[in-house]
């Protein structure tokens, strides 16, 4: 089950955690629990200062710890003006 | 089981679906699987001045443990045959 990620596979993804992260990488796998593996990954860092792109490499997310897993336009993305960009943190999952 | 079949009734509706994080999505039902995980298709969030996260995400799978609440059309839903379906399911566990 869970072959609804399937179309992802090899397209750059934005993944929420519950804490409130966000990840961006090309997902390379998946499973039913939806643990994710993504390659080259980044994380994205919100705050009222600005954005702070992190480098991660090659990360496996535990499904657990995944909200959210989005498709990226990377056309779109790349336009995206971050320097402009001053917002909170998201919010943590709250179970 | 119920709610899966009901969900995979509503694909194609649009529907808002609330996050544990207080995020709101607004977008068109692809699918939904058997643990209530949810993929949308033209999404957009419902306050994006508070959430620009997503400004370049056009399709979402959300994991079904992570939803609040789901927003449904309510002249899409026969909530008189949701609540008899509900109780027949209810009873007929009981007797198991």
């Amino acid at each position: 089950m869970a072959s609804e990620l399937e179309g992802y596979i090899n397209h750059t993804v934005t993944v929420f955690t519950c804490e409130g992260r966000i990840i961006v990488g090309t997902m390379k796998g998946f499973d039913q629990t939806i643990n994710l593996i993504l390659e080259d990954s980044h994380e994205r860092v919100y705050s009222t200062t600005g954005v702070e792109q992190v480098t991660l490499g090659l990360y496996i997310v535990r499904g657990d710890n995944v909200a959210l897993v989005g498709e990226v336009d990377e056309e779109v993305d790349k336009k995206i003006d971050f320097t402009e960009i001053h917002v909170e943190p998201m919010g943590a999952v709250v179970h | 089981m119920l709610f899966y079949s009901f969900f995979k009734s509503l694909v194609g509706k649009d529907v808002v679906v609330e996050l544990k994080n207080d995020l709101s999505i607004h977008g068109t039902l692809h699918s939904v699987d058997q643990f209530l995980n949810i993929k949308l298709t033209d999404i957009s969030v419902t306050d994006p001045d508070r959430y620009p996260h997503m400004l370049s995400v056009k399709n979402c799978f959300i994991r079904g443990s992570v939803v609040r609440y789901i927003q449904l059309p309510a002249d899409e839903c026969d909530t008189q045959l949701l609540q008899d379906t509900a109780r027949k399911e209810a009873s007929q566990n009981k007797k198991k």
